[in-house]
């Protein structure tokens, strides 16, 4: 019945359109609009980006990392001419080029880089890079700084120019252990040719750049946690405010950034803010380094414009899922703290901030973690969860008691071992952290479940079902 | 100059840490906890550690008497590493410092060598401890030559880091947390290491000769059978090389799919053409010089 009168209802719509189709043709326009010019061409596809406009020409190490392939391939390249433009300049430019940082939250570069104080009150400012690369799935940095760390040395020499900062600290994490080595060279290298240092490049400023290293903690990549491990001290973060734009490494004004913000900067100056700007749709412009690891062919790390549909990435750089698109069970699109999102979505979903933020989840550090039909899901964000219950610093505790029942409870729902009740009770903890924290990692913690609920709410219940009628099988 | 006054520095530190240790260790000697991790079983918060007991247990080798100093070409080091920091800001040092004295004394932390760090960057001694109890790469008990972390964590974990897990456990009749009898190897589970297009990796850490000869490896791209041998040739005192079996670093080439490389059908070839050389656009006028405002 509902089924007829449903079909009547359309065939009743159809005829009424194409009623009004007619009379629209045959009313003549009550007058021809004014002449306008066109609207240039919107871009309406992203992605394909050609080698020649790729910021990091060494991503695969093919090359020379050190200063003669570097120089050969165009870092240190009239620095001393961008440096002597002065902070307003570099900020107006990065500004206009619409950079948005690279380590996750996204936030306008050159806005940030805007807070720091213009004049100095007697302390000196520093520029901190975030080189603590420790989320799930993210391994971008680490080329940078093995294949690239002249592009990272002189970044941090035009970023620091435009903070007005004396020094620029790159906080490795531990585990690097070799990039921070090959780095290292990098600076010797540049303090060697008087790019930095005394009179960096000729300039007359005075830059140094340090190399420091942890010791294996995933919070110090938070800021004000890297802050607090730089001055020797547990990573645990700090209250906001004051930020570290007034009160940050020994109580001066500081801005932590991501190396990949941090050694985009200067290439972008050099070929323009509207070369970078041409890349990607509004608000979310320029080129994005992207890890593409899990189920697909051949897992990659690449240079790709942002903008870029999921799918076309991962088949076109990425040889595709294992089996097939169709294969597809879900992606987890930007590092282990952005909610997974099932295959429906991946079907059409930009690779950029904004769309990612609409899908409900995020674009975080780029790293896209694929996962075919053969994955159990359930445990892949059970792991994560048991990461985020090692990984929580213990300061707050919503996060450290939160963030080990999430572990607990997640490790029964994959043996599903648990009643169908409890997936509310677990979404409802991890309501209790978001936002209740001191810093973003109980959000993080929260988040990877959050879109398991969101998405397989279906698959946890057949668990919990399954697993059930054993139970009851075997006790009769 | 710096450098040798910096070096003074650190042999002045060094002779009141030997008159202080001498002083306290009988009055404070009962009273020092290194931590507040739980043992192992349980909700242990650090359960990819190796170090059963949160707070310190004299053992042999390791009480409060038990001497650690840095050898001279390691207080090279000290004074190369202090110069990077603002001299009203040792403190800064202290993970640099750790991690050194780590590698000097065969990869763990004596209480001695906490203290010794101390002493060097004017620190009360809790705030050592708490340090390199908070982060995971500081062991606090011995660990053997050769550390063989697997890292665990999802990205890993869905490329089959379960297998290469058991096939090292297997072969060297370990489980996490735990030392072979001849104490060549621990065997530990990390979290995400960084190398996730190249998953499943593991690191190995050699401790076996000082900080001249330590190495922290990652071996990529492994099956369970990568694995086995590359801890096989550990074991034969050999140096393998690092990074991936099959590829040369993050390119597209392939993946390890059920255990096995599988080389892919069709690549995508990017960065192919020799880099373009030095670009710079007319970058204008000089602006104006910045006036300061008051």
């Amino acid at each position: 019945m509902l089924a007829r009168g449903g079909g009547k209802r359309t065939l009743q719509q159809l005829r009424e359109s194409v009623l009004r189709a007619y009379a629209a043709e045959a009313a003549p326009a009550a007058q021809p609009a004014a002449p306008q010019p066109p609207p240039p061409p919107e871009r309406t596809h992203f992605g394909g980006l050609k080698d020649q406009d790729r910021i990091f020409t060494n991503l695969y190490g093919r090359h020379d990392p050190f200063i003669k392939g570097a120089e050969a391939r165009g870092d240190w390249y009239r620095t001393k001419d961008l440096v002597v433009r002065g902070a307003d300049w570099i900020v107006g430019e990065i500004k206009k080029s619409g950079l948005r940082g690279r380590g996750g939250a996204g936030f306008p570069s050159g806005l940030k880089w805007s807070f720091m104080p213009k004049v100095s009150d007697g302390r000196p400012s520093y520029l901190v890079v975030n080189a603590d690369e420790s989320e799930p799935g993210t391994c971008k940095d680490r080329e940078i700084m093995r294949h690239d760390p002249h592009k990272l040395v002189e970044g941090c020499l035009v970023a620091g120019t435009a903070m007005r900062a004396r020094a620029a600290y790159i906080y490795v994490r531990g585990e690097y252990y070799n990039e921070r080595v090959a780095l290292q060279q990098a600076v010797n290298e540049a303090y060697a040719k008087g790019y930095i240092g005394k009179n960096a490049c000729g300039s007359g400023k005075d830059f140094d750049v340090v190399v420091h290293w942890g010791a294996g903690a995933y919070i110090c990549g938070e800021e004000t946690a890297l802050i607090e491990s730089l001055e020797g001290k547990q990573g645990k973060p700090r209250l906001k405010p004051p930020f570290p734009a007034n009160v940050g490494l020994w109580g001066c004004p500081t801005t932590v950034t991501n190396v990949e913000t941090v050694a985009v900067a200067p290439t972008i100056l050099r070929r323009g803010p509207e070369w970078f700007a041409g890349f990607g749709r509004k608000n979310n412009h320029g080129t994005k380094l992207f890890c593409i690891s899990g189920h697909v062919n051949q897992p990659v790390t690449v240079e790709e414009e942002l903008g870029i549909s999921m799918r076309e990435l991962i088949e076109k750089h990425a040889g595709g899922v294992r089996g097939g698109w169709d294969n597809l069970l879900a992606v987890i699109p930007g590092g282990s703290s952005c909610p997974v999102l099932p295959k429906t979505v991946c079907d059409n979903v930009l690779m950029d901030f904004d769309a990612l933020k609409e899908a409900q989840s995020g674009l975080g550090t780029a790293a896209v973690m694929v996962m075919d039909k053969s994955t159990d899901i359930v445990d892949a964000i059970a792991r994560l969860a048991y990461f985020y219950k090692h990984e929580s610093c213990g300061q707050c505790t919503p996060c450290r008691e939160g963030s080990g029942w999430l572990a607990d409870m997640m490790k029964r729902m994959v043996r599903g071992d648990a009643r169908v009740e409890e997936i509310d009770m677990l979404y409802e903890v991890t309501k209790q952290i978001e936002g209740h924290t001191i810093c973003a990692l109980g959000d993080a913690a929260a988040w990877p479940v959050q879109g398991l609920i969101r998405h397989f709410r279906g698959e946890m219940e057949d668990r919990i079902g399954r697993a059930s009628l054993a139970a009851e099988q075997i006790a009769a | 100059m710096l450098r040798s006054s910096a070096w003074k520095l650190c042999r002045v530190g060094q002779k009141s840490l030997q008159r202080q240790l001498e002083a306290c260790s009988v009055t404070t000697r009962a009273a020092v906890f290194v931590g507040a991790d739980y043992p192992s079983t349980g909700r242990g918060f650090a359960a990819n550690s190796h170090d059963v007991f949160g707070q310190h247990r004299d053992e042999k080798g390791n009480t409060i008497s038990t001497p650690f100093d840095f050898t001279d070409a390691n207080y090279d080091a000290v004074a190369d590493i202090l110069l990077r920091y603002p001299s009203n800001y040792k403190q800064s040092a202290c993970i640099p410092l750790l991690d050194l004295a780590q590698q000097q004394n065969n990869g763990h932390l004596t209480l001695a060598a906490m203290r010794r760090v101390a002493m060097l960057l004017d620190m009360p001694e809790i705030r050592v401890y708490e340090v390199a109890t908070f982060y995971t790469m500081f062991n606090r008990s011995p660990v053997g030559r050769y550390h063989v972390m697997v890292c665990g964590t999802t990205p890993c974990q869905i490329q089959g880091s379960d297998g290469i897990y058991e096939a090292i456990s297997n072969h060297l009749g370990l489980h996490y947390g735990q030392t072979s009898p001849d104490g060549l190897f621990t065997l530990s589970e990390m979290e995400c290491m960084g190398a996730c297009v190249n998953a499943p990796m593991i690191a190995i850490a050699d401790y076996s000769n000082g900080v001249e000869g330590y190495s922290y490896k990652y071996f990529e791209d492994l099956t369970p059978a990568d694995a086995v041998e590359i801890v096989k040739r550990y074991k034969d005192g050999e140096k393998p090389e690092m990074g991936s079996r099959y590829r040369s670093k993050a390119e597209p080439a392939g993946a390890v799919m059920n255990g096995k490389w599988t080389p892919a059908q069709k690549t995508m070839p990017t960065l192919t053409e020799a880099p373009p050389g030095p670009f710079c656009r007319d970058l204008g006028e000089m602006p104006a010089p910045e006036q300061p405002k008051a």
